[in-house]
């Protein structure tokens, strides 16, 4: 995981260094498309949930025109990323970074869901197994009780997982 | 004189329904007939009374009585009439109204039914059904009333508390105070004032309250103790009705985004969208392993938990929409009823868990399951997955309040999120919506499963390959695009098996044996047919997920934008005013050419509403199956409008999202249409029994 962020955080500096070489040669103004990247991944500090290059209000226009002339400076879009941050806080991220308590936000779902899948599997398992001990013994009525146990395990465990 | 009457009413609705509550209880305690009986009509007696009420409601806010204030809020002298009559649904106080009437109207329906040998369920469905009126009922009465009125003194001043806010209340506070009639009201959201807006909330309702009836079953069958699978079988239709309801309400919600927003998607995974999304999910579980009761007798606590979870999902996405504790675009209202909803929730759900408890024991299975591939193991994969969706969407919803309360700093749980943790589990939902129709009930294995799907999965495979080559380059498409060929292949191949063994069997031809094969398998062949719509839906999610391209760019007069292999010139703009309406319009007029060839024009608008001083975005939209350009008006140069900002997706195949919803509809109706006989029981498959096909 570290790793991974440490390339992503490299990949970032080194658009960065090459888009601001860019700009310092070139001098025609941002185009919307290249604000619009940018705004896109910034979720409207005033209107919730609505990302800032969809957002219709006059104040998300203005932070349009905001990202313009921070592009025209030849700032990245890390930087204005962090701009953003700095002034209005973690919520103008699509997504909480994965830092403190904001974990939870991503570990919660998989460790759920893996437990879900473990208890499932667990009792999928329990199944089988007596089935063959059955067909061994070739008493078919004799492992029925045995398999409702199972079952009923199994119930009890699905119920468990809620 | 109509709120007091209106208010009146419901008062006497809501003690009504308390009647009929304690005269249900009663009567089953003491084995009273005619107590259940006077609770039955009790209970007929609550949707009569809640409708007058609502009557008077919506004369009011015909007649701009905006002395009262939930009229005042939600609608204006400018407004349509059929616009003012949804605006019942528009607000806050009034939807509530609308829950405890639909709820009231459903709960009458269900027990003019014949009852017959099930009449021991009978006062139980009407003690949840009461309780669940009632709860809505105190609310509109209690805390949030849509006949509270404004007050005025006797020089005309606006009557207001400390913080100065006006003081509203049904009846006059004090003497010598007379209603305060302001001369227009507030207005509807603009954002809601289209067509799509009168069926939207109506039918996500329709789907929620009609959910309430087969969990008023389970616990009926709960405390009654019977254990069979009576109540599934009896409220089946109903379970597929909310199913349908709620898939409509969905769908046409993202519709309505589609064409109103402006964002050029039909799916924000906004809290409220997500809020309506939930009991969905529950709900189709549900749909599918109450299938394993009935064949097999198996996961009966299951199914009650899945039940008891859809219901408290109902009640929670109600609250969500309507408490304003989560603001969104959806969360118009706000209101101080956050509480009790929560203490409704959390009181229903822990009651209906403890019933299951205290019952665990006597729900027994009553086979056995026999192997990891049977579909009865694949419907638990699919309700595991099902689940799983739910608990992203659950914990992304919750997170941002957690957050705050315990760092007081808000985030944002946006679609980034959503989308990172859903596809994976969507994607495994396509492959076993592929593999489970062609494993059998009882037993399964690797050998038979791969017989059957071998030849569909090496078409669908193909498929992917022909797609890499030709189409995209994009690996996971592909994977999604041959998972869809994949669903569809099986389906198909399912409905062919199918019906050229009828063909030979019963010497038809090819058309009557597939109309006769479906007719006479409904709830099989209907449910194939939903499959395959998921399956062309999903076609519309991709492509506008993967292939979205997006430009925005100012032009002048006769200047043009490219974008994929489209040209948008600008040709005109115009401006106006519709006083009557309160609207003004800005229409822009641009020349669309494909490859150099003229193909017409698209006219995106903006309109401005002036008493809500609110924008609506209107699209120009030239729609294909193979994409959607989709054209909006952001800005223009006022008085000589020589130029202006256009801002132009292109989104890829996003109609076939539509048409697999179309087909949907056509599914859920042949799965749904009444059967002739509908107490008749089918054949339980036995464990003895021999099966190497998959056979209903």
């Amino acid at each position: 995981m570290k790793k991974f962020f440490f390339a992503l955080i490299c990949t970032f500096l080194l658009g960065a260094a090459f888009s601001q070489s860019a700009f310092a040669q070139d001098p025609t103004p941002p185009t919307d498309d290249e604000v619009n990247a940018i705004a896109k991944h910034i979720y409207c500090p005033v209107c919730e949930n609505t990302p800032l290059d969809v957002c219709p209000t006059e104040a998300c226009r203005n932070w349009r025109e905001q990202i313009r002339s921070m592009l025209a400076e030849g700032k990245t879009e890390d930087e204005i990323m962090q701009y953003f941050v700095d002034q209005y806080g973690d919520r103008v991220l699509g997504a909480p970074p994965a830092t403190g308590l904001n974990w939870l936000v991503y570990l919660i779902p998989p460790l759920v869901i893996l437990l879900g899948a473990i208890i499932l599997f667990r009792a999928l398992k329990g199944w089988t197994q007596p089935k063959q001990a059955e067909a061994g013994s070739g008493a078919a009525s004799g492992g029925l009780s045995n398999q409702d146990e199972y079952i009923q395990k199994f119930e009890e465990e699905l119920k468990k997982r809620k | 004189m109509f709120a007091e009457f209106g208010y009146g009413i419901l008062f006497l609705a809501f003690l009504v329904t308390l009647y009929s509550l304690g005269a249900a209880i009663y009567g089953a305690q003491t084995k009273s007939t005619q107590w259940v009986e006077s609770a039955r009509r009790a209970m007929l007696l609550t949707f009569p009374l809640i409708a007058i009420s609502a009557a008077s409601l919506i004369y009011l806010i015909v007649n701009n009585h905006y002395e009262v204030s939930f009229v005042y809020e939600v609608t204006s002298k400018s407004m349509p009439t059929y616009l003012k009559v949804t605006a019942w649904w528009g607000g806050q106080a009034g939807s509530l109204v609308f829950w405890a009437f639909l709820l009231s109207g459903f709960t009458s329906a269900v027990t003019l039914r014949k009852w017959n040998r099930d009449i021991e369920f009978l006062p139980w469905v009407i003690v949840v059904c009461a309780i669940t009126v009632a709860f809505f009922l105190s609310l509109v009465l209690f805390y949030e009333t849509p006949f509270a009125r404004y007050w005025q003194d006797a020089s005309g001043k606006l009557l207001s508390d400390a913080s100065g806010s006006p003081i509203t209340s049904v009846f006059a506070p004090a003497s010598g105070i007379t209603p305060f009639l302001p001369a227009d009201g507030r207005g509807l959201n603009p954002l809601l004032r289209h067509p799509g807006m009168v069926f939207h909330p109506p039918l996500l309702y329709l789907g929620f309250v009609s959910f309430v009836i087969p969990y008023a079953f389970a616990i009926a069958a709960l405390i009654t103790g019977r254990t069979d699978d009576r109540w599934i079988r009896l409220t089946r239709r109903w379970t597929l009705v909310a199913w349908l309801f709620l898939s409509f309400g969905l769908v046409l919600g993202g519709r309505w985004a589609y064409d109103v927003l402006g964002w050029g998607g039909y799916w924000g995974w906004d809290p409220v969208e997500i809020a309506a999304f939930m009991p969905w999910l529950t709900g189709t579980a549900f749909l599918h392993s109450v299938m394993i009761q009935e064949k097999r007798g198996l996961l009966k606590h299951w199914n009650m938990i899945l039940i008891i979870l859809t219901y408290s999902l109902v009640i929670f996405g109600t609250f969500l929409t309507r408490s304003g504790v989560l603001s969104s675009v959806h969360a118009f209202a706000e209101s101080a009823i956050g509480p009790i909803f929560f203490t409704y929730i959390g009181f229903s759900f822990i009651a209906s868990i403890a019933l299951l408890i205290k019952r665990w024991p006597d729900l027994q299975a009553e086979t056995e399951m026999k192997s990891m591939l049977s579909r009865e193991a694949l419907f638990l994969f699919n309700n595991l997955l099902f689940i799983s969706i739910l608990v992203v969407c659950f914990w992304g919803v919750m997170f941002p309040l957690i957050s705050e309360l315990f760092t007081g700093q808000k985030v944002t749980v946006g679609p980034p999120f959503y989308e990172r943790a859903t596809t994976p589990l969507f994607a495994s939902l396509l492959f076993l919506m592929a593999v489970a129709p062609l494993s059998a009930w009882g037993h399964s294995t690797i050998q038979t499963l791969g017989r059957s799907t071998w030849k569909s999965a090496v078409a669908a495979s193909l498929v992917g390959i022909a797609l890499f080559f030709t189409y995209t380059q994009n690996i996971g498409a592909v994977i999604g695009f041959t998972l869809v060929a994949f669903v569809i292949f099986i389906t198909l191949q399912e409905f062919w098996r199918g019906t050229r063994a009828r063909q030979r069997a019963q010497r038809e031809n090819w058309f009557v044996a597939l109309a006769r094969l479906t007719g006479r398998n409904r709830r099989r062949y209907g449910g194939y047919i939903i499959h395959i719509s998921m399956a062309i839906m999903a076609i519309g999610i991709l492509g506008i997920e993967s292939f979205q391209s997006e430009t925005q760019g100012t032009l002048a007069k006769d200047q043009a934008l490219n974008i994929a292999d489209y040209t948008v010139q600008y040709k005109e703009l115009a401006t106006w005013d519709d006083t009557g309406a309160g609207v003004n319009y800005t229409r822009a007029v641009v020349d669309v050419y494909k490859n150099g060839i003229y193909l017409g024009q698209l006219s995106p608008r903006i309109d401005y509403y002036f008493d809500s001083q609110q924008n609506m975005t209107i699209p120009g939209n030239r729609s294909t199956l193979r994409d959607d350009l989709y054209v909006l008006l952001v800005d223009w140069q006022p008085v000589s409008n020589m130029s202006a900002t256009f801002k132009i997706y292109v989104n890829p195949l996003v109609n076939w999202l539509w048409i697999g919803a179309l087909i949907f509809f056509f599914g859920i109706g042949i799965a749904a249409w009444p059967d002739k006989d509908p107490e008749a029981e089918p054949v339980r498959v036995t464990r003895s029994s021999k099966q190497t096909s998959a056979a209903d």
